[in-house]
């Protein structure tokens, strides 16, 4: 038993395809990747937008503008 | 691997992909850098992290449909080849750990080096004013989509626009730079300049990066990682019967992207000429300015890339030279005219010297085969002409204008006016400021 379909090396290469684990699992882990990935998306988007709020409120705009671009 | 002539081969042809990884990821650190140095210092980390989270989003998208796309549409819309390109689904077995798949991993890896190229190459362009989190929606629509379509259709040995124009690009003037620059285009035309580009009256103001040094040193890099770019667009070895085509005899060769032979010799005369060719052209139309003369060196090669495994060596630094020259030019008038702000020349160094290097490149080459196989176009003005146009415009300038346009309406695409000027780092660096603050006042209390 083994997850990656081998628990032996003492085979002919040749006849090696796919060692990884879990075989046949591809497709539920493509869908679980896509989802991952437009989530962090989303996330990305609603952290910068607080980030940005963030700068409005706390900031003393024309003192620290003027210090901003005073440092270039 | 039949015999050991056949293993002895595949291995070589994964070790050599895989150096070309590795030298190629030196364009991206050579990016950051020319990036960092081309912000003001109250923009650095956000710029950094806006071109560094591109790995990450182009990769896993690259790796979800963009790999797939290129051996699914060299005919599309007209067909999809699904037959081609099942193996290169996301959930294909040769997309994982497979002891009989020794190539798939590190040409897929070639591959994504180029569409990080084509997203760092934007991401310049816009920098101290865009939102990352648009910034990243339009990497992965160039990196994963629009420049891996027109590799499909222009730098794969089937695409149509090989079969039918005899499009020639072998390293890459269109369809990574000319892609690239029209996107960026595409980008800044919505996005609009930095607050104080342009004076009331519309003339342009330099705005100098904060670290020359910084910029010319990333733009070394760039050369560098170039180097692995050019070796990655080669086949390095294969046999005439390996081809398939119509090469007769028995003489193993190096490759294009096409299958048509060239050296890689060759491509190092021509590229070493071409990057000379610019980096001349470029201090003497500048005057001498550093980071002209540097991104002239890059202009140049990428005029010449099109055509750099046939060129002589002379005809590929005249040709740079030329490149150069329009790029510089244009990029000034540009600017001028339409009130463009694009932060380090991307449009022009990337864009217009690939869109005229595509061009000379019909001329230059006219009559040479585009492919090894029979029945395709020959390379020829107008065929390369229509590429450019395809590479700049379609799939270039188009998507990314639409693109921006529904961030921009969404409320996503630019920062707020008082936050550019207060700098994109102001949450960072206060944070910073306050965490020196208190240790310091901690280290003094135990005087």
């Amino acid at each position: 038993m083994s997850t990656i379909g081998y628990d032996s090396w003492a085979v002919d290469l040749a006849d090696v395809g796919a060692v990884y684990p879990f075989q046949g699992t591809e497709f539920v882990m493509v869908i679980i990747a896509v989802v991952l990935w437009i989530a962090w998306q989303i996330w990305a988007i609603r952290n910068e937008n607080a980030d940005i709020q963030h700068d409005i409120d706390v900031a003393d705009m024309k003192k620290h503008i003027k210090e901003e671009v005073d440092r270039y | 691997m039949g015999n050991n002539l056949d293993a002895l081969t595949t291995v070589f042809t994964e070790f050599y992909y895989w150096v070309t990884v590795v030298f190629m990821f030196l364009i991206h650190v050579g990016f950051c850098m020319y990036e960092v140095g081309a912000s003001r210092r109250r923009n650095h980390l956000h710029t950094l992290m806006k071109n560094t989270m591109l790995i990450p989003l182009v990769t896993i998208t690259f790796f979800y449909f963009g790999w797939w796309i290129y051996f699914a549409f060299p005919a599309w819309p007209m067909s999809i080849n699904w037959e081609a390109a099942a193996p290169y689904a996301p959930w294909s077995e040769n997309m994982g750990t497979h002891l009989g798949d020794r190539l798939t991993g590190v040409f897929w890896a070639a591959f994504l080096l180029f569409s990080w190229t084509a997203a760092s190459i934007v991401s310049g362009s816009v920098i101290e004013r865009i939102r990352s989190g648009a910034f990243w929606i339009l990497a992965v629509l160039i990196g994963s989509f629009t420049w891996i379509i027109d590799a499909a259709w222009g730098w794969h040995w089937d695409g149509w626009m090989v079969h039918i124009l005899g499009y020639h690009d072998a390293y890459a003037s269109g369809v990574i730079h000319a892609i690239a620059g029209g996107f960026a285009l595409g980008v800044l035309v919505v996005l609009g300049p930095r607050i104080g580009k342009f004076a009331d009256d519309g003339t342009p103001r330099d705005i100098p990066p904060h670290n020359t040094w910084l910029v010319t040193i990333g733009l070394f890099l760039i050369y560098t990682g170039f180097w692995g770019f050019y070796a990655a667009c080669n086949v390095p070895i294969i046999s005439p019967s390996g081809i398939d085509g119509l090469i007769t005899g028995e003489t193993w060769t190096a490759t294009n992207i096409y299958l048509g032979p060239t050296t890689l010799s060759a491509i190092t005369f021509n590229f070493l000429m071409s990057l000379s060719g610019g980096l001349m052209m470029g201090y003497m139309v500048s005057k001498g300015d550093a980071f002209w003369t540097y991104s002239g060196g890059l202009a140049g090669i990428i005029t010449a890339s099109a055509g750099n495994d046939l060129y002589h060596p002379i005809q590929a630094m005249i040709i740079a030279g030329i490149g150069t020259w329009c790029a510089y030019k244009l990029h000034f008038w540009v600017e001028r005219k339409f009130k463009i702000d694009d932060a380090v020349g991307a449009v022009a160094v990337h864009g217009y010297a690939g869109f005229i290097g595509l061009v000379i490149c019909g001329f230059v080459l006219w009559g040479a085969p585009s492919s090894p196989y029979d029945g395709y176009a020959t390379v020829n003005p107008l065929g390369q002409f229509a590429g450019a146009i395809i590479m700049f415009v379609v799939l270039g300038f188009i998507p990314a204008w639409i693109c921006s346009k529904i961030l921009n309406a969404m409320g996503l695409l630019r920062v707020p006016k008082e936050v550019e000027l207060l700098g994109l780092d102001f949450s960072t660096d206060e944070a910073y400021e306050a965490a020196v603050a208190e240790v310091q006042s901690a280290e003094k209390a135990g005087l």
